[in-house]
């Protein structure tokens, strides 16, 4: 059987970071076919150099054989790639059927758009597809499984032959979910390619034939669903050696500072209890979605929840309240540094004296060598790579940003301090350092909460690890239990 | 020819844009309660002199404000337009002066040619400078306008130095109507049916809905956007030439300020400052209703500074409006939805 879409030895590089290395495989028509791989293994590189949005560096895509390049989005859908990303990508404010038809309306002779012609096919569309959407009605305030129907219209109306669905499930419920299948199913038996991405397993085994498997941005394999066990899928995403060294220090377990109990807010995470002691890592371990930061956040008060309760230090801590929440000794080290976490034009002594500029303050004015005095003792220990503390933060290497961001916590004293994601985009040797910091903070009494989606680090930094899975907790484990299969299985809801 | 596409398209629309539809209504309301409400205590305010007068104030804003509606749509925004006016209104002047033979028709190019290059500028430096419409556009507001200044040198252009049939245009009429009225509903009505009939129109929505997703769809944004800041800056340029022929005296300071009521008729007339909502017709009603309050209050002996505060009353109310009905929308958009 010839492939309808094939992938060649494709290569991707994001500035340093290698997204995708020599991947190949090809979908065939009438053929489910699934991408797995953990967060991060290069799965959404690859839909997006299949919707022509990026360019591959070396290797090909070849569509019936013939070698194609796509120079944007419009000649991916030419070559009959539809797309159809977790979040839809929809026109709120146009109606269905304008949406279905954009690029391809029905003309009149004047050249105008026939909108009864349009609406028509759209209503032909929906029937096909067995579903009850009014076309002329604006895509804003449709469910989010309605507007991926309405893309998969979208994709039938511009004869797509390969639909690639990223995650398409991830926002569903059971019957969205069945209904989805139906019409997948439907659409492959009429001889479309198929390419579904999904972290659930049932679903995968549901739906594919066959399966391929990517770890690290790397090809692992590509073999016939029933060929494999979800044991086998699992240890062939995971399978990577531990080498990196996680220096995890001895640190005496004190007190318990952090009780997070029954927290739920609607529609984001429900009923999540743990607690936290000094001198503990904790780490808050799922897939991307689960609802970690989600958690964090309303710990923090950033975010609101609806029920339950969060203890810290033994007091009830007032919801919805970051400055309570700081006063109180938590620390907050985002995600997302460059948006949230610093500011990015001030200066370096500035970022790290930030939310103590009061305290440090006399008289409501703030002096430029108290501030100096101060970042240049934290930066220090932090053995922070820098020219001179009065350069703007966005000089620095991530690493070092990192770092200037756990500084500025650190100045404050916190007794608990919660890192999202601390070494996403940070090379491998400052990750160590960064791993070695943690650790010894943790050694002097530390609590601390670490979000992270790196299985290696999870397992290296944590004294426990709480895997969170759509947004419950679905196990607690010990550094002893946890294993990169152990964690997996739970984070997708698989009995280990 | 505009006139067989508009009936035409009549029909299909409301499904979609019914509530929004809501919005030109009240803004008709709205006019006909002012006018009714002036013309009782004034009945001069409905002689044909005064309709003349307003109708012909209004064309000049409304030229500009269906080029702007365009940008607008697109999430952008175009300040410069006060300023291309008057770059243009003063190369034609100057033109038209030192060549009085030229025919009236040469007048209207140059100024059109004048205003699409500087839309071009302000299009190329939003796409490919990257750089938010609503600096670049005040950028070029100053750049236009000094170019102007120090072009004139303190000097101005005055009707006696303007050919006859030049400054005639402003007042003669065809059939009763006058040109510049006749300008100005060709140009809304012939860009509202490209919005609404054309795939270029609705892509333009779409970029204006959504600039994620049109990007993914494959719509020609780099085109399309450039496209919409030269129609707006042609459009500015022709208003220009109608400027110059309504009122003879040209200096370096012709349409200073006018950006902002332009703005202004687009916000009230309906246009989502968000884009991806509103209409073209809609804003020409919003340039309409912004002269009429304007000589409404000058007919009824108001102040004419309560005249700036009502405008911004308006603007403010519209804004609430809009987001009301979003609200609105949204809700009851949810609740048909939860029953499939």
């Amino acid at each position: 059987m010839d492939a309808l879409l094939e992938v060649r030895d494709v290569t991707k590089s994001f500035g340093a970071v290698a997204a995708v290395q020599g991947v190949s495989f090809a979908l065939h028509a009438g053929e489910a076919h699934a991408l797995v791989g953990e967060n991060g293994a290069g799965k959404s590189t690859i839909v997006k150099m299949l919707a022509g949005v990026h360019r591959p560096d070396t290797g090909t895509l070849a569509v019936d054989g013939a070698e194609v390049d796509f120079a944007g989005p419009a000649d991916a859908k030419a070559a009959g790639i539809a797309v159809i990303y977790q979040e839809p990508t929809l026109f709120p404010d146009l109606s269905v059927a304008e949406n279905i038809a954009m690029g391809n309306q029905p003309l009149t002779r004047l050249r105008q758009i026939d909108r009864r012609a349009m609406n028509a096919n759209a209503e032909r569309l929906f029937t096909r597809l067995g579903v009850r959407i009014d076309p002329a009605r604006p895509a804003r305030g449709l469910s989010i499984a309605d507007q991926q129907l309405v893309e998969i219209a979208k994709a039938l109306s511009s004869e797509a032959r390969v639909l690639v669905m990223d995650e398409p499930t991830a926002a569903l419920s059971g019957v969205e979910v069945d209904r989805l299948f139906a019409v997948t199913r439907a659409l492959r038996d009429e001889g479309a390619a198929i390419m579904f991405i999904s972290h659930r397993f049932e679903e995968i085994t549901a739906l594919c034939q066959r399966v391929t498997i990517m770890r690290d941005g790397r090809h692992v394999c590509t073999e016939p669903v029933a060929d494999l066990t979800v044991d086998d899928m699992i240890r062939r995403m995971v399978g990577r050696d531990l080498s990196a060294l996680y220096p995890k220090q001895e640190a005496t377990i004190g007190e318990t500072v952090l009780e997070v109990e029954g927290l739920s807010r609607e529609g984001v995470f429900r009923d999540v209890s743990f607690t936290v002691r000094a001198g503990e890592i904790v780490a808050l371990a799922g897939l991307v979605g689960a609802g970690r930061s989600e958690v964090m956040q309303a710990v923090f008060g950033v975010d609101r929840y609806d029920s339950g309760s969060v203890r810290f230090l033994g007091r009830k801590l007032k919801p919805g309240s970051p400055r309570a929440a700081m006063a109180a000794g938590m620390g907050l080290v985002p995600e997302d540094r460059r948006q949230q976490g610093l500011v990015m034009e001030l200066s370096i002594e500035r970022n790290v004296t930030l939310p103590r500029s009061r305290a440090l303050a006399k008289l409501g004015l703030l002096f430029g060598g108290v501030e100096r005095r101060e970042a240049a003792s934290w930066t220090q220990q932090l053995q922070t790579r820098l020219g001179r503390l009065s350069d703007p933060v966005g000089t620095l290497s991530g690493g070092n940003q990192q770092k200037v961001v756990l500084a500025k916590w650190l100045a404050t004293g916190p007794r608990l301090l919660i890192v999202d994601e601390p070494t996403r985009g940070i090379d491998v040797g400052t990750k160590a350092e960064v791993h070695r910091l943690l650790s010894t903070l943790a050694a002097r009494g530390l609590a601390v909460v670490m979000v992270s989606s790196e299985l290696p680090e999870v397992l290296g930094m944590a004294d426990r690890i709480v895997v969170l899975r759509e947004g419950h907790v679905a196990a607690q484990l010990t550094r002893a239990e946890a294993t990169e299969e152990s964690v997996m299985y739970a984070a997708m809801g698989q009995p280990s | 020819m505009t006139a067989a596409l508009v009936t035409k398209s009549k029909r299909p629309a409301l499904s979609a844009g019914g509530l929004m539809k809501t919005r030109e209504l009240g803004i008709i309301l709205a006019l006909a309660i002012l006018v009714i409400f002036t013309a009782v205590n004034h009945p001069r305010f409905l002689s044909g002199q005064s309709i003349r007068d307003i109708l012909l104030n209004t064309a000049i804003l409304a030229v500009m404000a269906a080029g702007q509606a365009v940008v607008v749509i697109t999430r952008n925004i175009d300040l410069s337009v006060g300023s291309v006016l008057g770059l243009s209104a003063f190369t034609v002047a100057t033109m038209m002066s030192t060549n009085p033979d030229l025919p009236m028709i040469a007048a209207l190019l140059v100024g059109l040619a004048v205003g699409a290059v500087a839309g071009l500028i302000n299009g190329v430096l939003v796409r490919y400078g990257r750089v938010p419409a609503l600096v670049v556009t005040l950028g070029t507001l100053y750049m236009f306008r000094g170019i102007t200044y120090s072009w004139a040198g303190g000097q101005q252009v005055n009707a006696d130095e303007l050919p006859r049939h030049f400054l005639r245009f402003a007042n003669a009429s065809v059939l009763g109507v006058p040109w510049l009225v006749l300008i100005a509903v060709v140009v809304v009505g012939g860009v509202s049916v490209l919005m609404r009939n054309y795939r270029v129109g609705r892509e333009l929505y779409a970029m204006g809905s959504s600039p994620q997703a049109a990007e993914l769809a494959g719509i020609r944004v780099a085109r399309n956007l450039l496209g919409a800041f030269l129609l707006s800056g042609a459009l500015a340029g022709l208003a220009g030439v109608l400027f110059a022929a309504r009122f003879g005296t040209v200096d370096a300071s012709a349409g200073n300020g006018y950006e902002l009521t332009v703005v202004a008729a687009v916000v009230v007339g309906g246009v989502a400052v968000f884009g991806g909502s509103g209409t073209v017709w809609g804003a020409g009603l919003g340039a309409l209703l912004l002269t009429v309050i304007g000589s409404a209050l000058a007919v009824l002996d108001i102040n004419q500074f309560w005249q700036q505060a009502i405008v911004g009353a308006l603007i403010l109310f519209a804004i609430c409006a809009d987001r009301l009905v979003a609200v609105r929308i949204a809700r009851s958009l949810r609740k048909r939805d939860s029953h499939v």
